[in-house]
């Protein structure tokens, strides 16, 4: 187990490498002059000359990569050019509203994709499996931001229950996190659904029956556990997706995570705070994977780790 | 693998995949779905009954009316004929990444499962680091670069498409490749680009179809989101995220505003992903 966790660790080094220069460049990339842009509207062309040796953009691109890498080992990521404080700080305020829109939407959409999943395969073809799969698939297809003018409209502009914008209180938090539910919630009840048709239909199963274990037994503690499995990578890849989701239902909630902070940064040019978002966003995306395949052994005892 | 067999018997296959097609009630939704909108691309602004971008100062916010069959928005322009027209915006994203993605991803996965080695080795780090971006990202971060706009939205949705149809193509050309037909034709010394072409491709066309109609879909999807977000089509062009983006304001007054584009993106992106699921059930009912 250990040694199979080094290993899976040291293999997301390639990749991290990867990310690092492609966000690296990302900055290079944009159009006009990184210097004048830190430097301000109103800066002389002295003010822009020094700008450009504190940034260190007269070395030569693999250095300044070099320079980068080990001030962004010391935490180092420059500073905002909008607010002019390191760009840590500025991630740092906007990424705990973030952590819970994203956990609390994917607890709902994992409860609430369980149950319809197994309601729609233990009940399969009839009315409610007919309804469930219908949502399902309409759940996949609203845009998350239409669902959420929607329930703003309905909730929050007619029957005020909830307010208009978001926000980390409980009652801030409830259509937020509905609307960035739904297309992991209609993703997992589908998944469930085939997943446990399919380990239904398995030996143990059906031994597991016939050796006269009650029906509850049967569903729940043989077939479900099984079916479980992809289950909880199809979630885990989920919460991946639903990190990006943010993006979108921040910006309707106003909700000042760090999906409204990425849009924020673009609108003002912010170039230092929309790199270091963007290797944020992508290392979170590589850790849940990581713990999604870690998670696959305490399910199966079947997966050895070598 | 009948698409090695002669004509007739190929004719005969699409006949018999079309007689499973109808049967399948929720694909035929979706066929219904998308011919709908491939219509309303095509002929939306030449049957639209107004201007959508002629506005209207008396009729500002108008209801539901025989004039106006889903009112007016905040400059009176008619909400029916901006969302008819929209169609054209949506669905040529949709086709045109999908498609150029579809193409580049394909060849590049062909030639990666295909000859293996470094190259196959580097190509797939590439593909790591362009999917280790959830959702969106990606396609924000070239258009930070990029600027917003059409043709930039094209772009960043067609390269957020490229690495999954690599992947796709990689794994099953790579399945393939040991396969007896594709070893004798080696042992005949075919080219290995006749092979792939010749005897790999055609063989990976059903996955690939699906996941094309499936990805349409999708980037109707991104790209609405994009010019939602104002980093794609920009107001006051009739696109439907862009014309979600200006309802909001509106929202407590003029609803239809918000609900007519919505709805239509809803619809449309419904209808790829059922004809995707239907193609996949009748084309391959391995792949799930």
């Amino acid at each position: 187990m250990w040694r199979y966790l080094i290993r899976r660790l040291l293999e997301l080094v390639p990749t991290l490498i990867g990310v690092s220069i492609a966000v690296f460049l990302f900055i290079h990339a944009i159009p006009g002059d990184p210097a004048r842009l830190a430097a301000g509207q109103d800066a002389t062309m002295a003010d822009i000359q020094a700008m450009r040796a504190r940034l260190g953009l007269n070395h030569t691109l693999p250095v300044q990569y070099l320079y980068f890498v080990r001030n962004a080992l010391h935490g180092d990521f420059g500073l905002s050019f909008r607010q002019q404080v390191p760009v840590l700080q500025v991630i740092k305020e906007h990424f705990l509203p973030t952590l819970l829109l994203s956990t609390s939407a994917i607890v709902i959409a994992f409860a609430f994709g369980l149950l319809a999943g197994v309601l729609a395969a233990t009940r399969r073809n009839s009315m409610a499996d007919l309804v469930i799969t219908a949502f399902s698939a309409a759940g996949i297809s609203i845009p998350s931001f239409f669902l959420g003018i929607l329930l703003i409209y309905l909730f929050a502009v007619n029957l005020h229950w909830f307010p208009v914008t978001g926000s980390s209180s409980v009652r801030g938090l409830v259509l937020p996190s509905v609307s960035l539910a739904l297309a992991p919630l209609a993703t997992i009840a589908r998944f469930v659904r085939s997943s446990f048709l399919e380990v239904a239909g398995e030996d143990f199963v059906r031994t597991a029956s016939s050796k006269g274990l009650g029906y509850a037994a049967v569903t729940y503690k043989h077939a479900l556990r099984n079916a479980l499995i992809p289950v909880v990578t199809m979630t885990g890849l989920q919460f991946g997706f639903l990190l990006g989701g943010a993006v979108v239902i921040e910006t309707v909630f106003n909700y000042t995570g760090l999906g409204w902070l990425l849009i924020q940064s673009i609108g003002f040019r912010d170039y230092p705070v929309l790199q270091v978002l963007l290797l944020v966003f992508a290392l979170e995306f590589m850790l849940v994977n990581l713990i999604v395949d870690l998670t696959y052994g305490a399910l199966d005892p079947r997966i050895r780790y070598g | 693998m009948a698409s090695v067999a002669a004509t007739p018997r190929r004719e005969r296959r699409g006949q018999d995949l079309w007689r499973r097609f109808r049967r399948h009630r929720s694909g035929m939704v979706g066929l219904a779905l998308t011919t709908l909108f491939v219509l309303m691309a095509l002929l939306g602004p030449i049957v639209r009954p107004y201007d959508p971008a002629q506005p209207d100062y008396l009729n500002l916010d108008a209801g539901i009316s025989a004039a106006h069959w889903l009112g007016t928005d905040n400059y009176g322009r008619d909400i029916f004929s901006r969302t008819l027209v929209g169609a054209r915006y949506s669905l040529s994203i949709g086709v045109l990444a999908t498609a150029f993605s579809s193409l580049i991803g394909s060849l590049w996965g062909l030639l990666t499962g295909y000859l293996g080695g470094w190259f196959d080795t580097l190509s797939g780090r590439v593909v790591d680091i362009m999917l280790a971006f959830p959702g969106l990202l990606l396609a924000i971060g070239i258009i930070a670069i990029a600027g917003p706009g059409f043709r930039n939205v094209i772009l960043a949705t067609t390269i957020f498409g490229i690495p999954i149809f690599a992947r796709l193509v990689r794994g099953s050309a790579l399945a393939l490749k040991e396969r007896t037909y594709v070893e004798a034709s080696q042992a005949l010394a075919a080219s290995p680009g006749r092979i792939m072409f010749r005897h790999v491709l055609p063989n990976i066309l059903a996955p690939i179809l699906v996941y094309i109609t499936l990805r349409i879909g999708t980037v109707i999807l991104i790209a609405a989101a994009l010019s939602f977000l104002g980093l794609g089509v920009q107001p006051p062009t009739p696109e439907w995220g862009a014309m979600l983006s200006e309802a909001q304001l509106y929202l407590a007054t003029d609803p239809l505003m918000a609900i007519a584009p919505g709805v239509a993106i809803s619809l449309a992106v419904l209808g790829f992903n059922l004809l995707g699921d239907g193609l996949r059930d009748v084309l391959d009912p391995r792949i799930r």
